[in-house]
């Protein structure tokens, strides 16, 4: 059954901006999909909200729609290109909806699109929990016992039958609210009733609980003739009771004999077959009693998923590819191994190595949310390390974290122990190490966090041989020692450590015994056929597979874990530098070790190292490949943490000079270059004591922005406009230290702030974008809205700050891309910050303006001039790039995981990802963003106001807005004061702390559908804080800026205005050209 | 902790930790690509004669049980291991691995670079070795390792075959409350079962498709078979190179046309060299449980068990009287074929598993109902 001849245009939808659950192991599947079309010869429509991710590129698909992933965009964008099908399984659970959804509103049938990949059916058949149990019974898997019950009196006579504890789930509320976990019986009866008050239907699902049991998952394809195979099989470290994305995870499966893997394998074909998944890639999830054996099926996903992507980086296997493939009609037998070359895609991969994978968690972002791992993933990022054996394997992984944690030498206290085994939470791992350091048992171990022995016997094994290295020195050590020690994955650092030396020496002394990383290739055989791949990882074994060629090569350092600062944005400006790279003619060599990525993937780059993004690690690397340089600016903060001591190490850095990346970073050479340049920065100053908080603020006068430098708990800032608020913020709301002052800048109100892109070649600089915030300083800008092109700056202004990028560009000798932040406030432009690298919003640039911006700053890192790159920039070489529209761009939150945190916008970055909004104007652009972004603004209904007095006059404007939309305005007394003085009508309602009924039932009664609400002052404090709350919990849009409560006001007028529109990239910049 | 040593003919030498029995063991040296499995590889009679590297580096985790041997006792001469697990974990676990081995003499050699080792067997060819747990001088064994004989021309066959008939009844058993391993059928057929090493699977197999098995020697004549009037002959899998089994190629001579056959592995050498086909070396074998091989009547692909280091030629066979019906997808080598007029089958893989995927266990199902239709017409 070769290849479909009958299908021509294939529609993909991708998963929309990285949230909690759902990052760029969609990028990674969406651009697999779009790669392996396209390359068959079809044409490939692509439809994704997040202008970060590589999918989204132009190049990827004939057509690509940065719109948002909803029915009526989606269905007009079905109109205009009218797709033969609609690949359902590579957009995440997003995707698979919005498959669902178009089926089920007759789209899909209206315009002859045919669902590949999944048919309706099996989606609901594997999504639906009840039509799931039933299939499971039918063919004979079983699923944990459950039983629908409406009465307290079913419940209880169910619980006792199967016992505690006992899992309970109200049916059709949102997330699982309601839920919980009963461990007994008054436990039980509080949860259920709460749960048959919640449920719209009176109803709970009560479940037998499997807490505790090992946990495994296989990856299954099938093809349309039948044949089916395990891609990879994964072992949960963390028993059931901790979502597999906050597990940690280890492929192989460990602990099962061949006979009980076989059981669950044929399980997993047999669900595969039952729920009817015709073709692609599934995911099935079992849970095994560690007492007998028994075994119950948890779920199964019917699509590509984050599991198939650390499936396909684990072993080699391109599972979303070939799900691709398969889906259009491919059998897998038809279809070749890309690694071996010689034998076909229809096999079992089989590895000798161990693979582990540790989530990345940031709680200390969430000040407010309790630390405890539970049913709901809450980590924001992941790490893979392969090594020969599952101890190294973990010790790599421990340092990819990046969390500033090693694998040993954290401060943990011997009482907590018990606590922190018995409730997962994201110190578990070094918990159960400190615990053994302390003389626990295996056994013990096992009692507190149910964790299989075996694991915790590797662990306890590992703890034990560091103690035999303390009492050694780096001296007497034996050849013999220290190599165990490296294959064990003893970092030199940890070493280092242990014998109180440095990890040079430690490095100078294994080399001299002949100790030295080799590398060994990821080649799905276990090296029974030769691999033509070279997708490597670091061991101590005897033989080095890397082969490096003869050919002149670069090596790109990427961006590690996920996390909220540091996503997705960079790996796209890693893959663009390797595609410009292998473009020039270069060999390009990529580092990473997120399994998410689309770096990752064997086929980016010439060459992948998938390694900890660690000093001992890259110089490894760099030792074995020897780079004409390393590219370090388009990885963010992690490869530049490596630039300057790599640069000692003698490694030629590309691009700028890492000692001018550091200046750019450092307070006070930085404000000296400022005041040579002559370019104005806000007056600032820190503080580790109350009294010269209190000097400075005095000194740079009021209003100032009072911060810590880094956010532990508590307030994140505050807008100071006297001593007392500062003293008490110092008081109360903070922690500093010398280490950590506190940072006080004068405050620019109403200030306007604008990020900007540029390139340079250190002479000439070409200003990419200069995008506008929406919401003012103070807040982060990656949690701020932007616009491009900036719609309210003056000519001179946008002059000004042309002229000041380039005098700082120059000034730091930038070679390749740079980033300035200003804030622009009564015609004064100030610098707020300089980046000479990538920024956060390049890839956001790129696509507005249509100009590759990392490929240019690759261009000119290898010595070429601006000058010369003008076929890359529709001709413009100087100034700044025209942009043919109005693109939005705007943060997406993960306050909705984190319930009880305050969702107010500071300092801070909390925002997981981005979406960008397109439009013939501003407030277009910025509805559809802020419908993608899933915070839509209602069609109709109520707003509630409540502003300060500074801002009551633009309040009147937004108000009259929106009252002339049809809105009903009710506003606390003030505003509403001010409101009805301006001719328009509106209610009045309570604040929260002036009685009841107040504003916060009004919005939990569904009687309010937008919040404009600008913060008053530090008095208001609990007030905002509720409404805010209030707001995350019931959906409602909350808008906390004058200026945002304008763009909305903007955007809702044009819904009423504009018809539902869409443009592809393709179309916009090819406007763009015809325009310059 | 003391050390072991493998060496090899071409001059290679590993040095490692010594773990189960301390004495000198020599063999060819294989390797097995298969994950899980490895006390099942352990016991497999077909490995007589080789030491066995496991690519998979962890191994040891789950401990042994009493129900997952496919022999009595282990059969490999020596394991090669990149690491070696000092616990047990699985509720079915009873004996560490280790101690499994050790108890029956065979040694390990663990912590050595198994991926380099079998990169050289991919490149240049299984080869003779000998591990020692015992101290001898790593030059020695290398000029030992060259003066094993080679597995080409050995006949092994009849060493690990059992040397008096017995009967077999016992069926599969469920690993786990979970296990859907279906009733037994009814006993209906009588299956005499040529035992050239046959592993317990097979046999578990036949019970459970209502087979009462009588397992032979590997030297009965076809005569003494015939006497026990069974219902079907099942040729089994075992050691060794194939070519010297003349004697009991020309046993099944005797018996096609006369009973329906089925044949695993050697059993499908046998039958091949039975029907005037020819064997070969293969350079480093198939040994994993990993492989696609296309059934070519049902079009669909099998993820298949495989150990064996010989094959047949498929141009040897008379394409008149034989069709080709399996081929391995890796390196298009024949996987089975039946006779065209005879109720005679074989595949060259494992449908038995143990360890690896069940993807062929309808071979047995074929069997029986090649018994049935043959009986029908008898």
């Amino acid at each position: 059954m070769p290849r479909r001849n009958d299908l021509h245009r294939i529609l993909i939808i991708g998963s929309g901006p990285i949230v909690i659950g759902q990052a760029c192991e969609f990028d990674y599947s969406g651009t697999q999909a779009c790669k392996a079309l396209k390359a068959d010869g079809y044409e490939v429509i692509l439809v994704n909200s997040n202008p970060a991710t590589i999918m989204t590129d132009p190049e990827l698909a004939d057509r690509t729609y940065v719109e948002p992933l909803s029915l009526p965009y989606l269905e007009k964008i079905i109109e205009r290109e009218r797709p033969d099908a609609l690949l359902s399984t590579v957009g995440g659970q997003t995707g698979l909806n919005l498959a669902v959804e178009l089926a089920e509103a007759g789209v899909l049938e209206k315009y002859g699109v045919e669902l590949i990949g999944a048919r309706l059916e099996a989606i609901k058949k594997a999504e639906d929990r009840l039509l799931f149990k039933d299939a499971m019974r039918k063919i004979g898997l079983e699923t944990p016992l459950s039983q629908l019950v409406n009465n307290v009196e079913d419940g209880l006579a169910f619980a006792g039958r199967i016992g505690y504890p006992v899992i309970l789930r109200p049916s059709f509320t949102l997330g699982g609210t309601g839920g919980g976990i009963a461990y007994n019986r008054e436990e039980f009866v509080e949860i259920l009733e709460r749960g048959l008050a919640l449920s719209p239907v009176h109803e709970v699902l009560i479940e037998e609980s499997v807490l505790g049991w090992k946990e495994f998952e296989l990856e299954v394809m099938r093809d349309l003739a039948d044949n089916a195979i395990i891609v990879c099989s994964i072992e949960n470290f963390d028993p059931m009771g901790v979502h597999t994305g906050d597990s940690v995870t280890v492929a192989p499966a460990q602990t099962l004999t061949d006979r009980e893997y076989q059981m669950m394998r044929d399980a997993a074909l047999k669900c595969l077959r039952e729920i009817g998944v015709d073709t692609g890639g599934s995911n099935v999830q079992f849970a095994i009693n560690p007492e007998n054996g028994r075994m119950v099926i948890i779920e199964m996903n019917p699509r590509v998923s984050r599991s198939s992507a650390l499936a396909s980086k684990a072993t080699g296997f391109p599972i979303a590819k070939i799900a691709a493939k398969l889906a259009v009609g491919y059998r897998l037998d038809e279809i070749p191994n890309d690694i071996t070359r010689k034998t076909p895609a229809c096999f079992e991969p089989t590895i000798d190595y161990v693979v582990v994978k540790i989530p990345r968690w940031q709680f200390e972002k969430m000040p407010g949310a309790e630390p405890v791992l539970g049913t709901q993933m809450k980590s924001v990022g992941e790490v893979m390390a392969i090594g020969r054996t599952f101890k190294q394997a973990l010790a790599k992984g421990i340092r990819s974290l990046e969390t500033g944690k090693s694998a040993a030498g954290e401060i943990y206290e011997e009482a907590l122990i018990p606590q922190k085994l018995i409730t997962p939470n994201p110190d578990r791992l070094g918990y159960i190490r400190f615990a053994f350091q302390r003389g626990y048992t295996v056994e013990q171990v096992r009692e507190m966090t149910a964790i299989d022995p075996w694991f915790l016997q590797q662990i306890q094994e590992a703890v034990a041989f560091e103690k035999e290295l303390e009492q050694e020195s780096l001296t007497t050590v034996s050849r013999e020692t220290l190599r165990r020690a490296k294959r064990e994955g003893i970092s030199d650092a940890q070493l280092a450590r242990i014998w109180n030396t440095t990890w040079q020496a430690v490095r100078e002394r294994r080399k001299a015994l002949g100790i030295r990383a080799v590398f060994s290739r990821v080649d799905t055989c276990a090296a029974e056929f030769e691999s033509f791949t070279p997708y490597l990882y670091s061991t101590y074994e005897s033989e080095c597979e890397a082969e490096p060629s003869e050919r002149p090569k670069v090596m790109i350092l990427g961006s590690g874990p996920n996390r909220i600062g540091q996503g997705i944005e960079f790996d796209y400006c890693c893959c663009h530098a390797s595609f410009a790279l292998q473009e020039f003619g270069l060999e390009s060599i990529m580092v990473n070790c997120n399994p998410e990525t689309v770096s990752t993937d064997y086929d980016t780059s010439d060459r992948l190292y998938f390694e900890p993004l660690t000093l001992e690690e890259v110089l490894n690397i760099y030792d074995t490949e020897r780079p004409l340089g390393v590219i370090v600016q388009f990885g963010g903060q992690t490869p530049l943490t490596l630039a300057l001591p790599l640069k000692r190490a003698g490694v030629p850095i590309l691009g700028t000079d890492p000692e001018n990346i550091d200046l750019a970073e450092d307070r006070r050479l930085f404000g000296r270059l400022l005041e040579d340049l002559g370019i104005p920065t806000p007056p600032n100053g820190s503080a580790t004591s109350v009294e010269e908080a209190c000097e400075v603020a005095r000194r740079i006068g009021y209003p100032v922005l009072v911060r810590p430098s880094y956010v532990l708990g508590g307030r994140a800032m505050v807008i100071a406009y006297d001593e007392e608020t500062v003293r008490r913020y110092m008081r109360e709301a903070v922690v500093f230290s010398q280490d950590r002052p506190v940072l006080i800048d004068r405050f620019l109100e109403d200030a306007v702030e604008v990020d900007v892109d540029a390139v340079s070649d250190s002479e000439d600089v070409l200003i990419a974008g200069i995008m506008e915030h929406i919401e003012e300083a103070g807040v982060h800008s990656g949690d701020s809205s932007c616009v491009l092109p900036a719609f309210s700056l003056s000519a001179a202004v946008r002059n000004t700050i042309e002229e000041y990028t380039q005098r700082l560009a120059r000034a730091l000798h930038v070679v390749g891309l740079m980033n300035v932040q200003y804030a622009v406030k009564n015609g004064t432009v100030y610098v707020l910050e300089v980046n000479p690298r990538a920024s956060r919003t390049v890839p956001y640039v790129s696509k507005a303006t249509g100009v590759p911006l990392p490929k240019l700053a690759v261009a000119l890192m290898l010595g070429k001039r601006l000058k010369e790159l003008s076929h890359l920039t529709a001709g413009v070489v100087t100034g700044c790039l025209p942009v043919p529209q109005v693109f939005v761009k705007s943060p997406v939150f993960p306050f909705n995981k984190f319930p009880g945190v305050d969702p107010a916008l500071g300092p801070e970055m909390r925002s997981t990802g981005e979406v960008m909004g397109v439009g013939e104007n501003f407030g277009e652009a910025f509805g559809k963003a802020q419908l993608s972004a899933g915070t839509p603004l209602p069609e109709r209904g109520t707003v509630f106001l409540s502003v300060n007095d500074r801002h009551k006059p633009e309040a009147v404007e937004v108000a009259r807005r929106l009252a002339s939309l049809g809105f009903s305005l009710v506003a606390t007394r003030g505003t509403a004061a001010a409101l009805r003085a301006a001719g328009l009508s509106c209610r009045t309602v309570f604040k929260v702390n002036e009685g009841r009924p107040n504003v916060v039932d009004w919005i939990k009664a569904g009687s309010v559908q937008l919040v404009i609400y600008t913060p008053t002052g530090a008095h208001s404090f609990s007030d905002e804080r509720a409404i805010r709350r209030s707001t995350v919990a019931y959906r409602v849009p909350c808008i906390t800026t004058i200026s945002a409560a304008k763009a909305a006001a903007e955007a809702l007028a044009s819904r009423r205005r504009d018809p539902i529109r869409v443009w592809s990239l393709q179309q916009i910049h090819s406007r763009a050209e015809s325009a310059v | 902790m003391s050390q072991a040593v493998l060496a090899l003919e071409d001059g290679s030498v590993f040095e490692g930790r010594a773990f189960g029995a301390r004495t000198e063991r020599c063999g060819e040296v294989v390797f097995n690509t298969a994950i899980t499995g490895y006390q099942e590889i352990f016991t497999d009679p077909s490995y007589a004669g080789q030491i066995v590297v496991l690519t998979y580096p962890e191994i040891g985790n789950y401990g042994a049980n009493p129900d997952d041997s496919e022999s009595a006792r282990p059969f490999i001469e020596g394991l090669a291991v990149r690491e070696l697990s000092s616990i047990a974990s699985n509720w079915r676990s009873r004996q560490h691995a280790e101690q499994f081995l050790a108890d029956h003499g065979v040694p390990i050699i663990a912590e050595i670079d198994t991926r380099s080792l079998v990169r050289r067997l991919r490149s240049r060819g299984v080869m003779r070795g000998v591990l020692s747990t015992c101290g001898a001088s790593p030059e020695e064994l290398v000029e030992k390792a060259r003066r094993i004989p080679s597995m080409a021309g050995l006949e092994l066959a009849t060493r690990v075959s059992t040397q008096t008939p017995y009967e077999w009844s016992e069926p599969v058993r469920p690993c786990s409350p979970s296990d859907p391993v279906p009733e037994p059928a009814p006993v209906r057929f009588h299956v005499v079962a040529y035992d050239y090493g046959i592993k317990r699977n097979i046999l578990r197999r036949l019970a459970l498709v209502g087979c009462r098995v009588t397992v032979v020697p590997a030297c009965t004549p076809a005569e003494e078979v015939l006497a026990l009037n069974p219902d079907g002959v099942f040729l089994s899998n075992g050691p060794g190179d194939p070519e010297p089994l003349q004697f009991q190629a020309a046993q099944v001579r005797k018996l096609i046309g006369k009973k329906p056959i089925f044949g695993i592995c050697l059993g499908h050498q046998i039958l091949g060299l039975a029907l005037g086909g020819r064997t070969y070396k293969l350079k480093f074998g198939h040994r994993g449980a990993n492989h696609p091989v296309l059934n070519r009547i049902t079009g669909r692909v099998e993820i298949t068990s495989h150990n064996h280091g010989f094959a047949v030629d498929p141009d040897s066979l008379n394409g008149n009287e034989v069709e080709l019906t399996h081929i391995n997808l890796n390196d298009q080598t024949l996987e089975g074929f039946r006779h065209r007029s005879h109720p005679v089958f074989c595949v060259q893989y494992h449908p038995e598993a143990a360890p690896g995927p069940h993807d062929s266990h309808y071979l047995f199902d074929d069997f029986v109902r090649l018994m049935k239709e043959f009986h029908g017409r008898g």
